[in-house]
């Protein structure tokens, strides 16, 4: 008796119900497995060497990932901040150009004007607010990224690192031998986070 | 018989401009306008890129922040190229070379992959209207100075159709890898801005443009590449892109101060907008009217179409209400359809103006039942007086509390039909 159901016409076409019901999702199942291994639906692209990908490659993580190998003190920077710097942001950092055209030079423009931000004082809008952020390695990326602006990506990571120790002393909030490398700049606790 | 002839005559005329044009061709150094010395043609018939008629001066205005789009001449939705708001820090539009641009996409992916402009445009693509509007419009600026006119207050906002390719194809393109949860996105430019996005909304809705109102990109706007990150801070839409990292945790870059905040469980997210208590990055549903709006002058009493924007960075506008008389009583307005998502809507109201004083404001409701709050009303949800606009916090602190303000704007139609801005008044 049982034998012939799997033969009826009826049940038959209730097995194959059965089966469509099981065989859909697994087939919805299998696509979506499809979808999450992600594999390329169009082939176009070419894949870049390590080396295009080092040579592109910027972006380091609050948390200090991609940061390189180095590290810098307040006083080093001094150094390399009277020659890099110094003719766009003043002696001190708060005085403006002093080489003549100097503005001129200065490629983004802030609610001032176009104008190199002074580099003293954590407040307002001081290097457009880069000092409400609440990590330090904003500062550093920042400097490794854009600065100087007529010569970007032309300082070593021992110049960003160390202009960026000269930074945070002078704004109060490491001390002039403090050495700033990878491990230490993620650990710097800024202003606003004292909040 | 008359419209044949005047077809032949028609195509006579142009026939002797194209042989003008080949004469100037041929000849060069002529220095002559093509088709100049033939009667009866006009010199100014052939424009290889047209332009507009010598009586439409509607230009862009300065702010320090950039360029302010014209809204009080807008027409439709769409804001014309060359029209559209720019605000770039006063970065100069990088001058690329397309066929010397690449996209890489790397980080936490399977394969890493690097693609011309040749090769995006050979993957499927799409087109969308959306708004870009700065997370500053309508805010400090606007606010503080007490602007007289629309481009001053509202500026800061366009509308375009963009047409490029889903980033979310890309990204299975490369094979997004367990653990990523943000991608940085990063310009060509100066200073190559960079911005994070979080994956979830990278996989929704944010094209890879290299369109925008039936043509390639403006300098300005980011040619030959830019994200069009739809319905979010104008910021984030990185021009000029020429990278795309994975990552589990956003870069925190100097364009990233006072947006993202750490969330305390050792990750990052954005800072809410405080008056919206919302994701600061969404931009919240806005209108404005565009016409009458400040600065301009009603000649007469009688009818008048009063039109303007309505837009929400949370989905479709839903309804836009029209008041005439300073709040007392709303009405619709109807919208024009197709109504887009995350687009600028037209709205359009019928007004006999009597002839007295009246003031005009609109208000909008976006797809989620938000409700474009008055000035009171978001100083209120802030938990501020109508002071705290004037005073020196406001105008000195870099905090979120400037972005993403949508206040409803009101109108003051004198009765010598001056329209003036009323926001304090």
């Amino acid at each position: 008796m049982l034998s012939n159901l799997g033969r009826s016409p009826v049940m038959g076409a209730f097995r194959m119900r059965c089966f469509l019901n099981l065989f859909v999702p697994l087939m919805v199942l299998a696509s979506c497995v499809e979808a999450l291994a992600q594999s390329p639906a169009y082939n176009l692209g070419r894949t870049p060497s390590e080396e295009e990908i080092r040579a592109m490659d910027i972006t380091i993580s609050p948390n200090g990932k991609g940061l390189p190998p180095g590290s810098g003190t307040a006083k080093e920077g001094a150094n390399i901040y009277a020659k890099r710097c110094a003719y766009c942001h003043g002696p001190t950092g708060a005085e403006g150009p002093t080489l003549p055209g100097a503005a001129n030079l200065w490629p983004y423009s802030s609610s001032r004007g176009r104008v190199p931000p002074s580099l003293r004082g954590v407040k307002g809008d001081t290097l457009q607010g880069i000092w409400q952020s609440p990590v330090a390695t904003t500062i550093w990326d920042y400097n490794n990224r854009a600065m100087p602006p007529q010569g970007e990506r032309s300082l070593s990571a021992d110049e960003v690192y160390s202009l960026t120790a000269l930074l945070l002393y002078w704004n109060g909030i490491i001390q002039e031998s403090d050495v700033i490398d990878a491990k230490s700049l993620p650990k710097i606790r800024m202003p606003i986070r004292k909040k | 018989m008359r419209s044949k002839q005047s077809g032949r005559r028609r195509f006579l005329k142009e026939g002797a401009a194209l042989a003008g044009l080949a004469l100037g061709a041929i000849r060069p150094a002529s220095g002559q306008e093509p088709g100049s010395e033939q009667p009866g043609v006009s010199s100014g018939g052939f424009r290889a890129y047209g332009e507009r008629s010598r009586f439409v001066t509607s230009v862009r205005t300065l702010d320090p922040s950039g360029q302010l789009s014209p809204l009080q001449d807008s027409l439709g939705i769409i804001t014309p190229s060359g029209l559209h708001n720019v605000q770039s820090r006063g970065y100069d539009p990088p001058d690329i070379d397309p066929r010397q641009h690449r996209l890489l996409i790397h980080g936490l992916v399977d394969r890493p992959l690097t693609f011309t402009l040749a090769e995006l445009k050979r993957l499927p693509s799409v087109s969308r209207i959306h708004f870009i509007e700065c997370s500053g419009n309508t805010g400090r600026t606007a606010l503080e100075e007490k602007a007289a006119t629309i481009q001053q207050t509202h500026g800061k906002t366009s509308c375009s159709e963009w047409t490029g390719v889903l980033l979310s194809l890309l990204l299975r393109e490369v094979g997004v890898q367990k653990g990523a949860s943000w991608l940085v996105a990063e310009g060509a430019e100066k200073g190559n801005r960079t911005e994070s996005i979080p994956l979830e909304k990278a996989m929704d809705d944010v094209l890879m443009a290299y369109g925008q109102n039936g043509e390639p990109l403006r300098p300005e706007q980011g040619y030959p590449l830019r994200l069009v990150v739809a319905g979010w801070n104008g910021g984030i839409n990185v021009k000029w892109l020429r990278r795309i990292t994975l990552v589990d945790q956003p870069a925190m870059s100097k364009q990233e101060v006072g947006t993202l905040v750490p969330d305390g469980k050792g990750g990052w997210r954005f800072d809410s907008a405080m008056a919206q208590k919302v994701h600061y990055a969404e931009m919240p549903p806005k209108s404005v009217i565009t016409f009458p709006s400040g600065g301009q002058k009603l000649p007469s009493r009688g009818f008048y179409e009063i039109t303007g924007l309505a837009w929400s960075g949370w989905g479709a506008i839903r309804t836009v209400e029209v008041s005439t008389d300073g709040g007392r009583t709303w009405k619709d307005a109807p919208l024009q359809e197709p109504v887009h998502r995350k687009a600028h809507t037209r709205f359009r109201f019928a007004w006999n103006w009597n002839g007295e004083e009246a003031l005009l404001q609109s208000r909008c409701t976006d797809e989620r039942g938000n409700v474009q709050p008055t000035l009171a009303e978001l100083s209120k949800a802030m938990g501020v007086n109508s002071d705290y606009w004037q005073s020196d916090y406001w105008k000195s602190t870099a905090t979120s509390e400037r972005y993403g303000l949508n206040a409803v704007q009101p109108w003051k139609v004198a009765r010598d039909g001056g329209v003036q801005n009323a926001m304090f008044s």
